[in-house]
């Protein structure tokens, strides 16, 4: 079963640590996806840009338009994403537990469909 | 093939059904891995029954051959309407080789399915609103009608939420299974907050027929015993502490007409000794531990209670100490209430009617009657006739089970004498 992770954090937070103390979480985010690359539990992960980086597309009645920014404004920003293939929610739930943003971001575990969107 | 034998079978059915249904369920779910697949697999398997065993006589193990009944049934709907889904014919095949029949098997890994039914509904990833009901319907076989009027709330809704939680399970993989020993610590919790809710349900006359109730609390306790050989911790000790404890009373806490007795009228020779010592014994053992939760604290305040040969002779220091406690770990106004009823036995009416004005005036417990009939209970006994009619008449506005309102309307009656 595949399942992302959508890793939420505010960036303020993020940002507020001393650069040695976001340098170790990031060496330790690193070769934990490392890890579960090798058991392979790991599809795809990447930290992201922050949100002032993020653009908007619409397209309605044809016209396409973009916005700058994200599509709702909230407290947590979407920091990044782990795609995992494991056998259950359990093990899910255990990986997510386990990386380094879950101490102070939260980690949104969601079940991905298998057979296209309409199912 | 007489009559007589065929009602016979159907009694017997009947008796079955009520004794093995949850664990026939539980077991198909772990083989068939999917909650709907597995009810009606469970049907199915029923009205086999109904229809083979009256003329070919009862199995020597009933429960083994409904979940073997229900297996293949389920087997072979799958390939009938595979036909349709091609994907279904796979599934079938996919369950018949991973899983065995269960008449092919030797030894029945009996309580584990149970357990594993219970954990699955009480998943902490399915909202809290969902647990008891799922557990409530799941487990202890009772309709979404009797849970609506349980909680007070429509059908519709309890079904609904019923159904989100099985879609959640199915959808986003929740596993059939009960957690590894280092995660259960964290996961039993949610566990024992249901088991004692199911107690409560059973015990506190909130529905259903005295039977059903009765059903209910021992369901709850069994499931205590089993939790606690699966995890030896001091607050699973507490909780099937407290819940013995409670149950020993049973019998003396409604009298012949249903009507609620209260602890120090409760006549204690109809207490449940055996129960009753069981209790102690392991509250005693949760204390030894001391790593001291809120169940033994609860249970603790139990068995002072139980341990008095008479109401007059309850130690109400003790039970005062012990609420102090409870507070500590677990700040709750239902809490400070009962610690007011205890304080008011030790020093006297007036003293609990300070503590329980000052609760009421802080507002949360406006609308729980029994804050409204505590103080009722406090102005009768100090003299202060129209202060407790009030109070009582408030309680009686807010009080929803039938033999408590018997009780209020019966008090109301004696203060108008």
């Amino acid at each position: 079963m595949k399942y992302l992770c959508l890793v939420y954090l505010e960036e303020k937070v993020l940002n507020a640590f001393p650069s040695h103390e976001r340098r170790a979480i990031s060496d330790e985010a690193m070769s934990y996806c490392e890890k579960l690359k090798k058991a392979g539990q790991l599809l795809a992960a990447s930290p992201l840009h922050p949100v002032e980086t993020a653009t908007t597309v619409r397209v309605r009645e044809g016209k396409t338009s973009t916005t700058d920014g994200p599509f709702a404004e909230t407290k947590e920003q979407l920091g990044g994403f782990l795609m995992i293939d494991v056998p259950d929610l359990n093990d899910a739930i255990r990986i997510a537990a386990q990386f380094p943003a879950a101490r102070f971001g939260s980690v949104e575990v969601r079940p991905m469909k298998e057979l296209g969107c309409a199912d | 093939m007489n009559d007589d034998t065929s009602t016979r079978a159907r009694v017997k059915i009947d008796e079955v059904f009520r004794s093995e249904s949850r664990q026939v369920l539980a077991t198909l779910i772990r083989l068939l891995g999917v909650f709907d697949t597995a009810e009606e697999a469970l049907q199915e398997a029923f009205a086999v029954a109904l229809e083979q065993w009256p003329r070919e006589g009862i199995p020597a193990n009933p429960r083994a051959w409904l979940v073997s009944t229900g297996r293949f049934k389920a087997i072979d709907g799958m390939r009938r309407r595979a036909r349709y889904d091609a994907s279904l014919n796979e599934l079938a095949t996919h369950i018949e080789s991973t899983t065995s029949d269960p008449l092919e098997q030797t030894d029945e890994p009996i309580e584990d399915d149970r357990l594993r039914l219970i954990f699955t509904c009480c998943h902490p990833a399915l909202s809290q609103d969902a647990q008891l009901p799922m557990t409530l319907r799941e487990v202890c076989n009772l309709t979404t009608e009797e849970i609506a009027r349980a909680f007070l709330s429509k059908p519709t809704t309890i079904a609904q939420r019923i159904v989100r939680a099985k879609a959640k399970i199915r959808d986003a993989r929740i596993p059939y299974e009960v957690p590894p020993p280092s995660e259960l610590p964290e996961r039993i919790e949610a566990v024992l907050r249901v088991v004692y809710l199911v107690f409560n349900e059973g015990y506190s006359a909130s529905f259903g027929t005295s039977l059903t109730r009765a059903d209910l609390s021992g369901e709850a306790i069994r499931q205590g015993r089993v939790l606690l050989q699966l995890l030896p911790e001091p607050e699973v000790m507490g909780l099937l502490a407290l819940m013995l404890l409670h149950e020993s009373r049973r019998q003396s806490r409604t009298s012949a007409n249903g009507d609620l007795v209260l602890l120090e009228q409760q006549d204690r020779s109809l207490w449940n000794h055996d129960l009753v010592k069981e209790g102690i014994t392991l509250v005693e053992r949760a204390l030894a531990s001391k790593r001291i939760g809120p169940y033994t604290l609860q249970a603790a305040i139990a068995a002072v209670h139980a341990e008095a040969p008479s109401a007059g002779e309850t130690d109400w220091a003790q039970i005062v100490a012990l609420y102090d406690l409870l507070l500590q770990t677990e700040p709750s106004p239902i809490i400070e209430l009962n610690r007011a009823v205890a304080i008011a036995m030790r020093d006297g009416p007036a003293k609990g009617l300070e503590l329980v004005d000052a609760l009421l005036e802080r507002g949360e417990l406006a609308q729980y009657h029994l804050a409204h009939a505590t103080r009722a209970d406090f102005c009768r006994r100090l003299g202060r006739k129209a202060d407790a009619r009030a109070s009582y008449e408030r309680a009686l506005a807010l009080a929803k089970q039938e033999p408590e309102r018997r009780f209020l309307e019966k008090r109301l009656e004696e203060l108008l004498d």
